[in-house]
């Protein structure tokens, strides 16, 4: 491992279910500390992109490196990679039958060894930095969605992971939270976290992303700074996604 | 819509409007309870009746020392309650390898392996279509002598594999039953397969998989009478035993049946307080 590996590096990478491809020949390449942001329409893949990367998805096609490494089907391997790949879901996925700081300290305890009382600063000190560190000893069912979802993001940090990918953090929220959320999301890039956010946000995509990534059909069709996806995309489907996407701001 | 003109009509208040007396109306609990007094009496009548018609003897009040004694101030259990610790003694290592052996088989049935699975269907399917007879035959006359084992034993085993093979179906129902979002959260934060199992789907699987594991706890004391047909001596035994010497068959199998209802029901209502108990720490 050294700094000159890109973060992650997708070639050619293919995906099927059953016969229905989900992925087609994926080429991706995200350097230390780069914000890149996935977006296309529903179905297109961009979900079952980021879940290769933590191999909740089998890729059957083409190579993921990480970091250099090349992400295989030894246990060892995948665990290793999930150490250093902290993820957000849609749902926050919380485990409801434990306390927030509970939900905080399992990974780190049970995966990087670390003492009770250890664990349980650091997430006292991920729980204020999404603004929840008084809620700590609450359940998640007692949280609205957006704390539950800032929760998670902190649960993920816990692992101290060299890259975070967010999976459509925003989707399942009332208006009213969706804010909150972006807010810690934007900080954290501030801080040079390195991420792929799958999102609908245009907003935070504009603001945040060094790189934007469209997606159409399971396949990759645009990749550039904002500046140039947002004023001047060169292919039809992106210019028919926008339109639609943007048509109600 | 005009506020102003609909508040006319009827005032709109935030205070609930008086509960109603539900003795009085049709949903009454008084009716309830007069139907079931109606029915259990018309049940003892018949019974009694009956008894009258055949000339029975009652005999009661020889049952009580079947039951226990107290002599010189000692408490001495009866043929009945030692039959009955004889019975709990079975249930309590039936119900611990009935566990091993569905949640074995739940994991077998639901893992990757194709062996795993062929092992747990041929299992299930050979334990479910056969008559729980049968099994304890197999168990006593071939599987014990082979494996040296006395009859107490065979029992427990043959019990444990029969529940067993519902407990699996218990178990995995209730480990699918858990989202897949938890299954990937905690592989997302880097768990291995066993620490997701033990921290993660467990303990969310387990309040889903209690009532119906009560109800199975509950056959299995039912089904530990049939250990009386290799003379392990426990309550359904000794009220064989006890029938034969005295010839008390009504007075005897009531005892023995309502010793079997007292312990079933109160297993049943402790779970229940377990439940709510559970429920409320939520």
């Amino acid at each position: 491992m050294n700094d000159t590996n890109p973060m992650l590096e997708m070639r050619g990478v293919g995906k099927w279910y059953g016969d229905f491809c989900a992925l087609y020949d994926v080429n991706l390449k995200l350097q230390r500390a780069e914000r890149m942001v996935i977006c296309g329409p529903s179905g297109s893949g961009k979900s079952t992109v980021i879940r290769c990367v933590n191999r909740l998805e089998e890729h059957q096609a083409g190579q993921i490196l990480l970091d250099g490494v090349e992400l295989t089907e030894d246990t060892r391997n995948i665990e290793r990679v999930r150490r250093e790949v902290g993820m957000v879901f849609q749902h926050f996925n919380l485990f409801p039958h434990l306390s927030i700081l509970d939900n905080l300290t399992l990974g780190p305890i049970r995966n990087l060894k670390m003492p009770k009382k250890e664990a349980r600063e650091l997430a006292l000190h991920y729980l204020e930095r999404v603004r929840i560190a008084e809620q700590a000893g609450k359940y998640p069912g007692e949280m609205s969605g957006g704390q539950q979802q800032r929760v998670a993001i902190a649960r993920a940090l816990c692992m101290k992971p060299k890259l975070m990918l967010f999976d459509e953090p925003t989707s399942a929220l009332d208006p009213e939270m969706i804010s909150g959320v972006l807010d810690v999301m934007v900080e954290l890039a501030g801080d040079g976290m390195t991420m792929i956010c799958v999102t609908h946000e245009m907003g935070f995509a504009r603001e945040v992303a060094d790189t934007m990534v469209f997606m159409d059909r399971g396949e990759i069709v645009e990749v550039g700074p904002p500046s140039e996806f947002f004023n001047n995309p060169t292919s039809d489907r992106a210019r028919l996604f926008l339109s639609q996407i943007l048509s109600h701001h | 819509m005009d506020h102003a003109a609909h508040s006319e009509v009827e005032p709109v208040s935030r205070k609930r409007p008086p509960r109603k007396s539900l003795l009085l109306t049709r949903k009454s609990p008084l009716i309830d309870i007069a139907q079931l007094i109606a029915f259990v009496g018309v049940l003892v009548w018949l019974i009694l009746a009956g008894a009258q018609a055949m000339e029975y003897n009652w005999q009661w009040y020889r049952v009580d020392r079947y039951i226990y004694r107290i002599i010189d101030g000692e408490f001495i259990p009866g043929p009945l309650l030692r039959g009955l610790g004889v019975t709990i003694e079975i249930t309590f290592y039936s119900m611990i390898i009935t566990l091993v052996i569905s949640l074995a088989t739940a994991l077998l049935r639901l893992s990757g392996s194709v062996s795993g699975r062929l092992v747990a269907t041929v299992y299930l399917e050979a334990i479910r279509n056969t008559p729980l007879l049968i099994q304890l035959f197999l168990f006593y006359f071939v599987l014990a002598p082979i494996i040296g084992i006395d009859r107490f034993w065979a029992g427990v085993l043959c019990l444990a594999f029969f529940e067993g093979s519902f407990g699996a179906e218990i178990i995995r129902a209730g480990l699918q039953s858990v989202p897949r979002g938890q299954y990937e959260a905690a592989d997302a934060i880097g768990l291995t397969r066993r620490d997701r199992l033990r921290f993660i789907i467990l303990p969310q699987a387990i309040p889903l998989i209690l009532p119906p594991m009560t109800g199975l706890v509950i056959s299995l004391i039912k089904h530990s009478a049939i250990l009386s047909v290799i003379a392990v001596a426990e309550l359904t035994t000794q009220g064989l035993d006890l029938i034969s010497e005295t010839f008390m068959a009504f007075e005897i199998w009531f005892t023995v049946g309502a010793i079997y209802l007292v312990i079933t029901v109160s297993l049943s209502l402790l779970v229940s307080w377990i439940e709510h108990r559970a429920a409320i720490g939520r």
